[in-house]
């Protein structure tokens, strides 16, 4: 019975059939206790929906609607100029080119920044589990305690570092950073579903003469398509959310979405244009939302693992 | 992996592929992590001020942060929405996990809802919250508008109650995670409790609160100690929402450190809140890491 009941509620259904009266007894549908669960339900739901509604509803009114009536009544005539002034002419107080120049700097932060931190903790995760060698845990110890450690701590030590090396405000000085701080967990994730895979398997393939990097691409790689999709989730989410390092890290030519998002609402010069920075805030969000929607349970998975960055 | 070592021309090279593969953890450990915490720990105690300089000055930087109003307020604040913070995601978060908890219809689409705000950023919701709470167009203009004139709820304009108005932002985006962590809790514990309990004739919510709740101390543990990782961190949300306004009286130590580090160049000042958050962070999380890893030895 207990099993039953932890198991998913379709498979109670769909076993129902066959042995008879099975599962809890079905309760009334208006019991006076549903009544107040799913009502409180709804209004909370309604509560944690209520902010993304405004954004809509505001990016597609005109300004005069907005000065008169209130946020969150429908839009009485739906316009995209908004979004249309939001992706390409907004200002910033230095250009005049709209979020458009912050998302593509975005992509190109992301994108590699996300190849390369994985790339660097699969494999040094995959180290850890399967070629330890001496001292390898007191490093990771230092990585998985350097996760606590607050950034602001580390920022100017890594200004000096990127200057050193020439990539102080460029793209691929950022790049560098986001896979700084995302070692430690990604690194975490890695060695643990390395672990946690069939030690046969690897000796197998040691007595076949498969080095350190065949074993890896050749059967780690395959083998560990989920988890590669789960780090993908937290790292695209993570570096397109960031704003603290990319003000630090970048100067306002590179500047990421957040930023330039930032920079164009409280931008103090001019008036102010509701509708246009509603269009904004939202096609920023836009991204991670997606990613969220398509990936439903592996990204609660994702931050299961992401929530221990802190 | 091979047990023979007889062969073997030197120990550093053996395994070399993997240490190889290692060197950027290696190097991020040893020099930014380790090596950077402990040059900002060093240079705190200097006086440098557009550009680092070792010329010490023992506990100077220090003393000046402790008198500094700024500081004092960002402290101040920290410490409310801290506390704040710990006390209503949890209550919130173990709420909503307890009612999904119900068996109840659509449970992945209420999840849904609860959990999406924690996918957006700090800017998007600190600026969505600062459209909301806006005084001439928000809430307390549309409660106004439907009779109430002399309603007032405009905490990002009075300097009293700004935190408050961070917090409401800070908890709509971050409960969904603490219900998702204490739904797994909530999910880890045997049914055959709750038959246990329902027999004895125990009350559902003295089920919760008595014998439910003490079962799950990992997991509320856990979640203490991300919620606690979430609070020292807050920066961009302040930003966004009210840039540290009305006059100082929403500034956090996170935006003191990156205005004395980038705009004051006051670099030592920078230093020395920075430590002072490190040495916070230290306080919570050395009393867990003892509690959880500690007993076990």
């Amino acid at each position: 019975m207990s099993m039953a009941n932890i198991a998913a509620p379709t498979i109670a259904v769909s076993g129902r059939d066959s042995t008879g009266p099975y599962g809890p007894k079905p309760r009334r549908m208006f019991s006076r206790r549903n009544i107040f669960l799913y009502g409180t339900l709804f209004v909370v739901a309604a509560y944690y929906l209520l902010p993304l509604y405004v954004m809509v509803v505001t990016s597609l009114k005109g300004m005069p609607e907005i000065r008169l009536g209130n946020i969150f009544s429908p839009p009485l005539e739906i316009t995209f100029e908004p979004w249309v002034k939001a992706w390409s002419t907004a200002c910033t107080g230095l250009n005049c080119d709209g979020l458009s120049r912050g998302f593509w700097n975005s992509v190109r932060i992301t994108v590699p920044s996300v190849i390369l931190s994985i790339a660097i903790a699969s494999v040094n995760g995959y180290a850890l589990a399967n070629w330890r060698f001496k001292g390898a845990d007191l490093f990771f110890t230092i990585l998985i305690v350097g996760a606590f450690i607050p950034y602001q701590v580390m920022i100017y030590p890594i200004v000096i570092v990127l200057r050193e090396i020439g990539l102080y405000g460029t793209i691929w000085g950022l790049v560098l950073v986001h896979s700084i701080f995302g070692m430690p967990i990604l690194t975490l994730l890695f060695r643990n579903y390395f672990s946690s895979m069939p030690e046969e398997l690897f000796r197998a393939a040691r007595v076949d003469g498969a080095g350190f990097w065949g074993i890896y691409l050749r059967i780690m790689l395959p083998m560990s398509l989920p988890i590669f999709v789960v780090a993908i989730i937290l790292q695209v989410t993570g570096i397109w959310n960031d704003f603290l390092f990319g003000v630090i890290y970048t100067k306002p030519d590179t500047y990421p979405m957040t930023v330039q998002l930032n920079n164009i609402v409280n931008s103090v010069q001019g008036v102010k244009e509701y509708n246009v920075n509603m269009a904004a805030t939202l096609i920023t969000g836009l991204v991670p939302l997606i990613v969220y929607f398509i990936s439903g349970k592996l990204f609660v998975r994702g931050i299961a693992a992401g929530a221990v960055k802190g | 992996m091979t047990e023979q070592t007889a062969r073997r021309p030197s120990r550093l090279f053996r395994n070399l592929n993997a240490k190889i593969a290692s060197i950027p953890m290696i190097l991020n450990a040893l020099v930014i992590f380790l090596g950077g915490t402990i040059w900002t720990i060093v240079y705190s105690f200097t006086d440098s001020r557009l550009l680092p300089r070792l010329n010490f000055v023992g506990l100077d930087q220090y003393r000046r942060l402790w008198v500094t109003p700024r500081w004092l307020v960002a402290v101040e604040n920290l410490a409310i929405y801290g506390a704040c913070m710990l006390v209503f995601s949890l209550i919130i978060g173990f709420l909503l996990a307890a009612l999904l908890d119900q068996k109840i219809r659509f449970e992945d689409t209420f999840r849904t809802i609860f959990l999406y705000p924690f996918a957006l950023s700090f800017i998007v919701t600190g600026l969505v919250w600062q459209w909301i709470l806006n005084p001439n167009f928000g809430v307390q203009h549309v409660v106004r508008s439907l009779g109430w004139t002399d309603f007032a709820f405009d905490p990002l304009y009075d300097s009293s109650i700004v935190i408050y108005g961070i917090l409401i932002a800070a908890l709509w985006q971050g409960t969904g995670l603490v219900m998702c962590l204490m739904l797994a809790g909530l999910r880890g514990i045997d049914e055959d409790i709750w038959k246990a309990a329902r027999v004895d004739g125990i009350p559902t919510w003295k089920t919760y609160l008595f014998i439910i709740i003490p079962m799950m101390r990992p997991v509320l543990i856990t979640t203490l100690v991300i919620i606690a990782a979430g609070i020292v961190k807050v920066y961009d949300l302040v930003v966004a929402q009210t840039s540290g306004g009305p006059g100082i009286s929403s500034e956090v130590p996170a935006k003191y450190v990156y205005e004395y580090m980038f705009h004051a160049q006051n670099l030592g000042q920078g230093f020395a809140a920075s430590t002072m958050m490190l040495l916070t962070v230290i306080i919570v999380i050395v009393p867990w890491a003892y509690l959880e890893f500690g007993r076990r030895k």
